[in-house]
């Protein structure tokens, strides 16, 4: 039986020190949101205001690790919005079960 | 066609209403990753949506920290809820431990990131350097969820005080430990309800991720990828487990912070 080769045929290219750099950066502001978010929630009063804020620095994770882990800023532009587009869905039913969540609270208590 | 994707050839034997072109220029494998992702935010989207409708339809727990004990007349402070550390006994260390589990499951990502970017260069032992360090953080923060969700089930040494219905349909008053489907010492049922669901759908996601970075750092190791001439399968397994780490960024902040 032949011995199998495993040896690679394909052209190594040399690591791209600037992408590197970039990913970690990224890593760097995510850890650092998460660092600011802690703090906040020790910190900071409990309310809508903080609420909001805990919501807005998740959104604003989210997009970092979609945009520069999955690369989806750089695919195609009709990809990018056919992922984008539908979650907006989202928002009308974050607004409707949370309105309807305040009524049944209202009715219970 | 972007620098940051692997370029696979279409092929050329199959005409373009055939299957030989690339719509959206991605290939099938990873437009079909996209759309199954999109698929599953949904889902979790709706997990996670539920929670925030049934947690505002609760008053929230308003005394001092201090006296908090479980009710399941209110909704619990996460804080005074998830404080235990393995180990540590009687320690109260708020949010320490799911702070160190959204740190392994980040740093899992980063690496994860990195083997992407040693695969678009070919490069076999930094693939596989990388997706060691991811498989061993994916496994690492399984393992710290099972702790977590142990401690959950089994309670604190207090337990709470509860008057509820049991599965008798008995009206019962007695002191409650831990957490289970019907009944949980921190707060109403369907806290404990949507904790195990929510996170063991989380880490059910996480399980099969950890068996797909196996295997795509198997096939690297043993070269299966400089054979089919691309490393694809990185990028695509890699999709997916970025993806369980922004799940992951949701679930930490509605259940752990709000």
């Amino acid at each position: 039986m032949e011995v199998q080769d495993t040896k690679s045929t394909l052209q190594v290219t040399p690591r791209n020190e600037e992408k590197i750099k970039k990913i970690w950066k990224t890593a760097f502001i995510l850890l650092a949101i998460t660092v600011g978010e802690f703090i906040m929630a020790f910190t900071m009063d409990r309310g809508i205001l903080l609420y909001s804020l805990f919501i807005l620095l998740t959104i604003w994770k989210a997009k970092y690790i979609m945009m520069e882990f999955m690369h989806l800023g750089d695919e195609a532009k009709p990809l990018f919005y056919s992922i984008i587009v539908p979650l907006i869905f989202l928002v009308w039913l974050v607004i409707a079960l949370v309105k309807e969540g305040s009524d049944i609270f209202l009715m219970r208590w | 066609m972007s620098a940051h994707s692997t370029v696979i050839e279409a092929s050329t034997k199959r005409g373009v209403w055939g299957g030989g072109n690339e719509p959206l220029k991605a290939s099938y494998g990873k437009l079909m990753m996209w759309f199954f992702l999109l698929s599953d935010i949904f889902t979790f989207a709706a997990f996670l949506i539920s929670y925030l409708a049934i947690r505002v339809s609760y008053p929230a727990y308003a005394g001092a920290a201090e006296t908090f004990t479980g009710s399941n007349e209110y909704w619990p402070v996460p804080e005074l809820v998830f404080e235990a550390l393995p180990f540590l006994h009687g320690v109260h260390a708020p949010l320490i431990f799911v702070g160190i589990m959204t740190f392994i499951l980040i740093a899992s990502s980063v690496t994860m990131v990195l083997a992407v970017e040693a695969g678009h260069r070919n490069d076999r032992n930094d693939v596989v350097k990388w997706m060691l360090w991811t498989l061993l953080g994916g496994i690492t923060f399984l393992s710290c969820q099972a702790w977590e969700w142990s401690h959950f089930i089994h309670g604190t040494d207090g337990g709470s005080l509860l008057t509820y219905v049991n599965g008798l349909g008995q009206t019962v008053s007695e002191t409650v430990f831990g957490a289970n489907l019907m009944v949980n010492e921190y707060g109403p049922a369907s806290f404990a309800q949507l904790f195990f669901f929510i996170t063991g759908f989380h880490g059910f996601h996480v399980t099969i991720g950890v068996f797909l970075l196996f295997l795509c750092f198997y096939q690297a190791a043993v070269g299966i990828y400089d054979k089919r001439g691309h490393y694809e399968m990185v990028e695509k397994i890699g999709l997916y487990w970025h993806f369980v780490d922004l799940v992951w960024v949701f679930v930490f902040t509605l259940f752990y912070l709000i």
